[in-house]
Parts: C-alpha cells; structure tokens; sequence
C-alpha cells in the first residue's frame, strides 16, 4: 500500500473526519448562498443564524452529551415546551419574580433528566422508551397547565426579547450569547474534566468504563439531568424569543437537535465526536433554512428533506467506516 | 530465564475452597507467586482456573482459605478493590475503552492535573514512560481501537502496572492473536519480569507455556494437580498432568463399533489449506460417507475454528472446500446446509438453543429453513417427526411443547442433534456433544451417532476427552495450538501415544 | 385456572376488561347500541373504528419488535400514502345530467396502488438500511421520520388537501352490512396476517430471529431477508392505516396525519405483551392493546377530562410496563417481597 494511500486511510480514519466534514459543508453552503444572493453573507445575516437558533443550540449541546454517552433524549421538545408554559403560568397567573422562575424551571428541568437517567440506568431499560415516554408525559403535563397560549409580558422577559447586543457592525440577542457561554462551559467539560471524558468512556465500552472504576450510574443521570437542564435553558431563551408559554412549542425539536449533532459530526452509537459539532451542526441546519427563505420559489417544506437526506448520508459513512474498520 | 525465588512470595493462596450448588468447584488450592517471575497456570475445561482467577480479583468470595498478599491476608470484594490492593487483571478481550486514546486509557480515573483541568501534556508523556518500559514507542494521543490487539494489551497492562500493581494477572491474553503479536507481547512480559513484577499467566497453550514461564501449577478437577519448575516439566509429563492418566477401562458399556468400517469409503468432504488469520492455520481434512472422523486435542487447539470453517459459519481466508469432488465455496452456513451438512455447535446455550421456543419448534428450525418460509411443514408432521426423534433419542421432557429451557442440558442435546437429524444430512458435526452431560445420556448419543455413522454418514466429532474420541473414531486427526498434528486409523493410538503427539511441540511445519 | 393466568393474553385481556368495567360505572350508556339507518350506532363501534387505524400500525410493529428492532417512521409513511392517495384521486366537479358530481382526477384503485406503493418503498428503504446496511433500527427509521413528513409536506404545500370524490370515503366511513367498513378491512388484515404468521414459517423464524439471532442463522434461517421483510410489512399496513385516516377525514393532512402514531403503536404492542427485546410476540395482544389505548382515549373524553390528559397517562403507563419488563426492577421487586416476608 503506497505512503499516499496510508496517510488518506489515517486521515479518513481520524476523529476528526466527520466534523471536518460538516465544516466544510458549512462553508459551501454560505459560499453557495454568498454566490447565488446578494446580502446573503452580510454580518448580520450570520448573525441571525445563531440568534434564530440559539436555543436550538442548546438542546444540542445537551444532546450531544447524551448520544455521545450511547443514548438518546427524545423528551427535550417538550421539555422545552414545558418550561415556556410553567413559566408563563408563574409570571403571569402567581407573579413570581422573573429570576426566581427561571431558577425554578431550570432545577425543574434538570429534575425531569435526572429522573428518567436513574430509570434507564436502573431499571436498564432503553433510552429511547424512557425519554419517549417523557416526552408524552411533558407535553401533556404543559397542555394541563393551559391548552391555549399565555402570553409574558414581565418586564425583563420583554427586556431580553428586545436587547440587542453590539457586535461589530451588527447585535445578537442575549440568548444567543448565553447559548454560545453554554456551548463554551460544554466544551469545557467534555475536554478538561474527568466527568466529560467519563462521558466519552461510557459511550466507548460501558462495561469497560465500570471495570476501570469510573462511577456510570453518577455519570448518567448526570449526563440525562444536563439534557434537561439544556432543554429548560432553551425554553427559557425560546420564552424571551417567543414571549409566550405554549404546548405547540418546538414540536419536533429533538428531532431538529438529534440532526445537529449526527451532521455535527457525533455517531449515534456513542463516543465519537465534538461537542462543538452542535455549533457546526446547528449552523448548517440554520443555513439551509435561510438559503430557502433566501431563495423564495422552494417551500420550506424542502428543509425537512434535505434535513433528512443529509442525515442519511451521515449515518451511512458513519456506518460505512466503521465497517471499515472491523474488516481490518 | 528462571530465579531463584530465595525472596518470600508476594502473592500466597493458602487451601482456597470454593463451592456452588452441586458442584465443588475449587478444593484446597494453593498457589505462590514470586516476585520477578513469570508462573503459568494450566488445566483443562472445568479445571478450576478461571473460578480460581475470580477468586483472587475479587469476583468470588472463597468459603474457606486465605489469600495473603505480600504476607497480609486480604479479602477483596470486587475488582476494583483488587486492584487497590495491587492485584490487576488482563483479559483476553481488553477491557479498554476503544474510542479514547491510548494516554486516556492509562489514565483514566487518575488524571494528571493542573489548575484543576487535565493536564493533557503531561498524561501524555507519563504514558510515554510508562509504555516504554515495555520497549513500546507509539503515538500515545490516538484513539486505541487503531492499534492492533497486542498493542491494545501492553497498553492494558499499562494500566494496571499505573496502578502500582504487585501482581499481574494475564487472563488468557493469547487467544487472539498472531506469532508475531504473541512475540511483541512476550518480550514486554519478560521486560517487566527484570524489573521484578510477578505475573500470573493463565494459558492453554502449550509452545507459549514453554517459552516464557518460569513455574507452571497445573489444575484438574478444581485440584491443585501441582507445581513445577518449568524446566524441570517436559511437555509430555505436563499433559499427562493435564488430562489425568490414561484411564485404565471406561465406566460403562464399550460402544465400540461392531465392525470395521467397510474398506471402500468414499470421501464426501476434502478441504486443502483451510485457514483463517488469527484462528487457524492452513490445514487439510477428508471426511468419508460412513466413517467417523475424531478431532483430538487439547482446549484451545483450534478443533472449534476448523469445524466453523468447514461449516461456513465464519470465511475461510484461504483454502478450497470440495463436496463430492465439486468445489463449493461456504460464505454462510445456508450454503454448507445446502451441500447437506449439519452443525451442532459446542456453545449448546448460546449457539444452539432457542431457549423460549418449544422442544418440537427447535427440532423442526433447521429443516423449515431448509424448505423455505413460504412451505410451512405442516403441524401435524411436525409433530409426528418430533415424537419420533423423542423416542428414537430418549429425550425426556414433559411433552413436544415444553420450552427447550426447561429440560437437562442432555435433553437439549439431544433435540439439537435432532434438530440436524431431521435435515437428513449426508455429514454432520458435533463439536463436544457429551460437554456437561450425565453419563448415560452420552452413551446413548454416542450410540446414536455411531449407528447413524454405519448407515452412511459422514461425522466430524470433537471432543475433548480422549478415551471417548479413541473409542469411537475409525480415524483420528490430532490437533495442537491451531495446526494439525498428525492422522492416524483406527487402533493406531492410545491415549499415551496421543499425548505424545500433542506434547510434540517447537517444532511447526 | 393457573393456566388462565399464565396465559400471555390475560393481563392485557383483564386490563381492558377492567377498563370496559370502569366504564360502566363512570361512563353511562357507553353501552348502548342503537341501529339508526340500517347501521349500528354505539360508543363501542366508534371506539373500534378509531381504533382501526392504530390496530393495523400495531400489527406492523408487532413483526418488527419481535426482530428486536422498531420502527419510528410509521407516521410519516401514514402521512405519506394519505397524501398520494389524496392528490391522485382529488375530485373534480362535472355536471352529469345537470347534476353537480365529483368524479376521480385518476381511477381510484389507481391510486390506492400508488399510495400502497409509495409505502413499500418507505418499507423497503428502511429494510434495507436494517438489513442490508446494519444499521441501528431506531437511526435508520428516524432518516424517514424527518424527511418522510416532509417530502409529504412537500406534495401538498403544507396545505390541506380535500378529497371530493365519494368513493374513497368508504374506505373510511362507510357502512358494510351494518358495521364500519373499517371494521372489515382490520378484521382481513389481522387474519391475513396470523395466517402468513401461522400458515408460514414467518411466525417461528421472527421468534428465532428475535430471541437468539446467532443460533437462528446457524440453523440456516435466512435472517437479512427476514428482517427486510418486517419492515416493508410494518410500512405496508402504515400505509393502509394512511388511506384509511385519510378516508375519514376526506383530506389528506401532512402536517398532522399520523402525529405520534408510533408511539401508540409501540405501546399497543408493549401493552399486549410483546417485549421490545424481541422474540416471542403476540398479534393478538397488540390488537388487544390497541383497543384498550382507544379505550382510555374515549373514557377520558367521556369522564370530561381534558383530552391532554391522554397523553400523561399513556405516558405513565408506559414507565409502569417498561418496568414491569425490565429484570432488573422485578429483582428489586421480588427482594423487598422477601424483605418483608422476613421482617414479618
């Protein structure tokens, strides 16, 4: 095998590879866009991928944390849909203070991911039964709450709706900015703290994580509470986006997340990856969305599809690798 | 290279009893370890090792004796706390995590640290050191599953040493890998030997045995059988020691066959240089209509991997299979199925058995599949076929329906073998259909096979107890360390003589 | 008697019995029958109609979790058939004989081949991701659960797509001999599928398959093939799930048709005793278990209850099956039984 083939088999092989991928991919398409409309590659245009899809984000970010420990959770759409209804049901029916609501829905949150954690843990029993069934549980707990909407009018909820934070020639929002600090403070975890590598380890060989001392059943609920918390910290931002509590809310959103991260670069089966692929995964899925509305003849309907097909393609190389890898 | 061991045993089993219901698994073991040596344990299936290995890591409580570790008694509760003794343990499949990287896999749990983040650098160069103690130089910061087997050991061993171990425990680490491999793996063993650990290797092969031990302790029966220099053991004396002495006359009828078998057989089966990397070596075999054909060897020597081959259930990456003097290529076992060969796999609960399903729905499974999915068999033959393999096999169960589950490891047997029987094959294998069984059931299996034998069929039949092959077999392949050894007839072996072909080692082919 | 209750279909078969009896009590005249225009009118028809839909997704899913795998895309596939089916026979108003009438923008068994059609495509996409690619079940049916809602999306604009055409709403609401017409199409399919299940070797080699796929394949059981085929038999009966929902509502609603139907669909079968582990399954069950899912639906609207709490029970019954399947928690379960046995 010549040097040329060994080092493309190295390169292939590498971690990195996925992630790269979505990277570049994330390049053509704003060239793309860049090349086919103009004021498509303004400062403000990629702005306002991050900020339409800031608490997207964060989901992923928590996402990306439970697929890269092997699992998955389907229950964040609708914890986040809970979150925006608890919370406008507290600001505007028991006028709580607005801080002390976003404490309690975020510890909330958490709460619900711990819980289904320590039941899949266990009780052993499937991630994707467990959160399948948080998710029903959820949104059915925030159409109790209300079936309409409630809207929030609380003064620092409108506050933030509205802020806009100078960046250079442009602003974001502040949920764009806390959804950057919270990617920051992920990536942080994942790469200098033995819980983040733990993560890692879990998603590698469960049993060998438990046979090297590493204490599983912590990291899991753990890892299953962050979900959580991500998803009550993206209802939050959805709120000061939205300013309203409502069970519709980001129906289909952890299908959305799920998406981010395999294109991010992370494989399903768990301890491959980048949390920062989120970012990269997030963008993409915010790209393509724009290059539609930019386009203006192709309905928005095209996003799903494209969503899916590019999903498709990650999966199958994914997949492809790895078997790959065991031939040799 | 063997020391004299004047310096006092690290690691000390003193009269280790070990029982489960029914079974006497472990019967006044004693074991020594010394410091800067490298002490190989052998034994047969069921010998003891490997409950033996439980004990010492923790997994198992013994009911009576002690364990002392450099002099103290200790009481490990589980792995972990093993290994904070200083015992750590090596197993066959490396219990790494694949995704991380070799660094990470040393340290995981025991980070370096620096302003409370990990501290990549210096983790790095710590594996570094730690590697090249055992002459190993990679490239620490990529992901373990790159390496190869071996390499994903030594690093295994990385970990423990990391641990500060007094003790190291190498679980059968051979099993899966290559000469050269084995080599590597060898010369970081005796690496660390000259810096005066003490390894435990547990092992059943026997070249390995003699080319790195120092002391060997032989198990059978949960017995310690005894303890050698390994120098002072030739090969010969260590099977013997192994397998027991021959037995002077078999309990029970003689089921020898009535006649010899008749002169003109032809050959239904001829594979030349049938082989698979890591499993087996290229080998040649010849299976005739009427004739029953005796695998011999020891646990380990690659009688299983042949059979798999020969059957389809794994590739051969090399060699040429001809049925009837037709080349056939088996990629699955569909295609051996379709040549008209049956398999009865030696993993009966794992390979064999649908646990949940009813004794008539596994005895029908292989030849439905044979028919197709469409041409269901119907019920009321499949239950007229069922009672009369019931009958003809003795298989005693409350009726056709119970779930195979529930009946004795011999009735499960017994309705495997039926399972092939009702296929009607031209050849069957059976790879160890007596394991585990209580003796009057294997009479009547042997009788079976053999009856079935003289009616025309060809059989490969595994086995690793010696007198059962050598009573039964018109002829008789001996197989050692994953390469045959030798083919006799009928007669021309007993069981001293086939011990001596298995011990013949250090030399290969 | 122990043999009663060691059946597999008594628990779910008491746990609708219990609810059925529930009902009497709480819901009153849930009972009643009435024939009304030569049709039999009652709560307990319009329960079985709606269940229609959910009875056939879960004889699908059956197959598959009996192959230890599961399918997620049953909605869209539902969304999918409906929308083909909608499209192409639509219904354009002519005049015959100065009567307004609405006749088939293409012939009606046409189009119900179609949209069969499209969801064995959908089936045999995810068969061949399973099977032939190894890919994890819950991935590959999650490729065609986001792009299969959309690419229905797609066809129809997001817009409502209203069926004209007579005809095509008998699928759906029309009358047979008294009863719902829909009531006749399950009734064929269940029987069609426990006689593919029973008259063929389909039933013995998904248990095999499911129960201990290594033995299976060394037996000679030909388990790709097999797996493919559950999951173009899964989207199949979605699809016709898809006509029928459509047939209903007389449109076709890409944006709602089948909304978490797989989820009902994995419940109904979990409550009929089928393990999501795999192995042994039972059709009857799942169908048991759908009726008691449409049972619960109807009871809560009845008690006045609003509909969302639906979802938080069958939520909460999910945990307390799940559990009552899982090893571990039996353990647990059993220990504190003996626990207290001792203490007392």
């Amino acid at each position: 095998m010549s040097a040329l083939t060994l080092r493309a088999r190295g390169w292939l092989a590498s971690p990195y590879f996925t992630s790269l991928v979505t990277v570049l991919l994330l390049l053509l398409l704003l060239g793309a866009g860049g090349a086919a409309y103009p004021g498509f590659l303004s400062l403000q245009v990629m702005f306002n991928l991050l900020i339409d899809n800031a608490f997207l984000l964060v989901i992923a970010v928590g996402m990306g944390f439970v697929i890269l420990s092997g699992g998955i959770d389907l229950s964040v759409g609708s914890v986040l849909a809970l979150t925006t209804m608890i919370s406008a049901w507290l600001l505007q029916h028991w006028h709580w203070p607005p801080l002390l609501v976003i404490a309690a829905v975020l510890v909330l949150g958490a709460g619900f991911g711990a819980a289904m954690g320590a039941m899949i843990h266990y009780f052993k029993l499937q991630p994707f039964i467990v959160t399948l069934a948080g998710m029903f549980l959820a949104r059915g707990l925030c159409y109790l709450i209300s079936i309409d909407s409630i809207t929030i009018d609380d003064p620092l909820f409108v506050a933030m709706s509205q802020m806009q934070l100078p960046v250079l020639d442009g602003f974001i929002s502040p949920g764009a900015l806390i959804a950057l600090l919270t990617l920051a403070a992920a990536i942080y975890v994942a790469h200098c703290t033995p819980f983040g590598r733990a993560i890692y380890a879990i998603g590698g060989n469960e049993q060998s994580a438990q046979m090297m001392g590493l204490r599983v059943a912590r990291t899991k609920v753990l890892i299953y509470a962050f979900s959580g918390f991500c998803a009550a910290l993206a209802g939050v931002l959805f709120s000061f986006y939205m300013l309203s509590g409502y069970g519709l809310h980001a129906q289909g959103t952890e299908l959305d997340a799920i998406a981010a991260v395999v294109i991010g670069g992370t494989l399903l089966s768990g301890g491959y990856g980048y949390v920062a692929g989120s970012l990269s995964g997030v963008l993409v899925l915010g790209a393509i969305q724009t290059l539609i509305a930019f386009d203006g003849t192709l309905s928005s309907w095209w996003t799903k599809i494209v969503i899916g097909g590019l999903l498709f393609l990650f999966c199958v190389v994914q997949r492809l690798m790895a078997l790959g890898a065991a031939s040799k | 290279m063997s020391r004299m061991t004047q310096a006092a045993p690290v690691l000390e089993l003193r009269g280790i009893c070990k029982s489960f219901p029914g079974v006497r698994a472990l019967n006044d073991v004693a074991l020594n370890l010394y410091p800067g040596e490298v002490h190989t344990l052998m034994g047969q299936n069921g010998a003891g090792k490997s409950i033996l290995i439980k004990v010492l890591t923790g997994v198992y409580t013994p009911d009576l004796g002690q364990i002392l570790l450099d002099g103290q008694p200790i009481w490990p509760a589980s792995t972990l706390e093993a290994q904070h003794l200083g015992i750590s343990t090596v197993y066959q499949e490396v219990n790494l995590c694949p995704n991380l990287s070799v660094a990470e896999n040393i340290f995981i749990g025991r980070y370096p640290r620096r302003f409370g983040m990990i501290d990549w650098r210096t983790m790095r160069q710590q594996a570094q050191a730690l590697l090249a103690r055992m002459q190993i130089q990679i490239d620490v910061s990529l992901p373990l599953a790159r390496y190869p087997l071996a390499i994903q050991q030594m690093v295994a061993i990385s970990r423990a040493l990391l641990v500060s171990a007094k003790v190291l425990i190498l679980d059968e680490p051979t099993s899966s890998l290559d000469e050269k491999e084995v080599e590597l793996l060898f010369s970081a063993l005796r690496g660390l030997r000259e810096q005066g650990m003490a390894i435990l290797f547990v092992t059943h092969f026997l070249d390995q045995t003699y080319a790195i031990s120092d002391r060997i302790t032989v198990m059978r029966n949960g017995e310690r059988e005894g303890e050698y220099a390994c120098s002072e053991l030739s090969r010969l004396e260590l099977v013997n020691k192994m397998v027991g002495a021959p037995a002077s006359e078999a309990a029970g009828p003689e089921g020898q066959l009535a006649a010899a078998p008749p002169a003109q057989t032809e050959t239904f089966l001829r594979a030349r240089g049938l082989g698979r990397k890591g499993a087996l070596k290229p080998m040649d075999i010849e299976l005739r209509r009427g004739e029953l054909l005796g695998l011999a060897g020891l646990l380990g020597s690659g009688r299983t991997e042949a059979a798999r081959l020969l059957f389809g259930a794994d590739k051969a990456d090399s060699g040429a299979i001809a049925i009837n003097g037709e080349e056939r290529s088996f990629a699955t076992p569909r295609d051996a199925i379709a040549a008209g060969i049956g398999f009865c796999s030696e993993d009966r609960k794992h390979e064999g058995a649908i646990l949940d399903l009813s004794v008539r729905e596994n005895l029908m499974l292989a030849l439905q599949a044979r028919t197709g999915i469409l041409r269901a068999i119907p019920l009321k033959r499949q239950q007229q076929l069922a009672e009369e393999y019931v009958k003809a096999l003795g298989i005693k169960t409350a009726s056709i329906e119970t779930p195979i589950g529930t009946l004795s490891g011999g009735n499960q047997q017994k309705v495997l073998l039926a399972r092939w029987m009702a296929t009607v094959p031209n050849m069957l294998i059976l790879d160890e259909p007596t394991r585990g069984i209580d003796v009057r059931a294997k009479q009547e299996i042997m009788d079976y096979v053999t009856a079935l034998c003289r009616k025309g069929m060809a059989i490969l039949f595994i086995s690793s107890e010696l007198p059962e092959v050598l009573r039964c077999s018109d002829r008789i392949v001996v197989m050692r360390d994953r390469v045959t050894g030798g083919e006799y007839p009928r007669g021309a072996l007993d069981e001293t003589s086939v011990l001596h072909v298995i011990a013949a080692g250090g030399e290969h082919e | 008697m122990n043999n009663t209750l060691r059946h597999p279909l008594f628990r779910p078969g008491a746990a609708l019995a219990l609810l059925l009896l529930a009902d009497l009590f709480l819901v009153p005249g849930m009972f009643r029958l009435e024939i009304k225009d030569g049709h039999l009118y009652g709560s307990l028809i319009d329960i079985a109609n709606r269940a229609a839909p959910l009875v056939l997704a879960a004889l699908g899913m059956t197959l598959v979790i009996a192959t230890r795998g599961i399918d997620i895309s049953v909605g869209a596939v539902v969304a999918i058939s409906g929308t083909v089916a909608a499209m192409l026979v639509g219904g354009t108003m002519v005049m015959q004989n100065g009567v307004p009438e609405y006749v088939a923008n293409t012939p009606m068994a046409w189009a119900l081949c179609a949209a069969m059609g499209a969801a064995l495509l959908c089936g045999a996409w995810n068969g061949l991701l399973v099977a032939g690619l190894g890919l994890q079940p819950i991935v590959a049916t999650l490729i065609l659960m986001v792009a299969g809602r959309g690419l229905a999306q797609l066809l129809t604009d997001g817009q409502i797509v209203t069926v004209y055409y007579k005809p095509f709403f008998f699928l759906g609401s029309g009358y047979l001999l008294g009863l719902p017409f829909s009531l006749f199409v399950v009734a064929a399919v269940c029987v069609a599928t426990a006689l593919l299940v029973r008259k063929t070797a389909l039933g013995l080699f998904i248990q095999a398959v499911g129960i201990n796929p290594v033995a299976a394949r060394l037996a000679g059981v030909r388990t790709a093939l097999l797996i493919f085929f559950v999951y173009v038999f899964c989207s199949a009966s979605a699809g016709l799930a898809g006509l029928m929902i459509s047939a209903n509502i007389k449109s076709a609603d890409a944006n709602n048709a089948g909304l978490l139907l797989e989820l009902d669909a994995i419940l109904a079968v979990t409550l009929g005793g089928t393990s999501l582990a795999g192995g042994k399954f039972s059709l009857a069950g799942s169908v048991i278990g759908a009726l008691i899912i449409q049972t619960l639906t109807y009871t809560i609207y009845s008690l006045g209850l609003p509909p969302e709490v639906n979802m938080v029970v069958k939520s909460v019954v999910v945990f307390l099956v799940c559990m009552s399947q899982s090893s571990e928690f039996n353990t647990m379960w059993r220990a504190r039984r003996v626990n207290a046995g001792r203490a007392a």
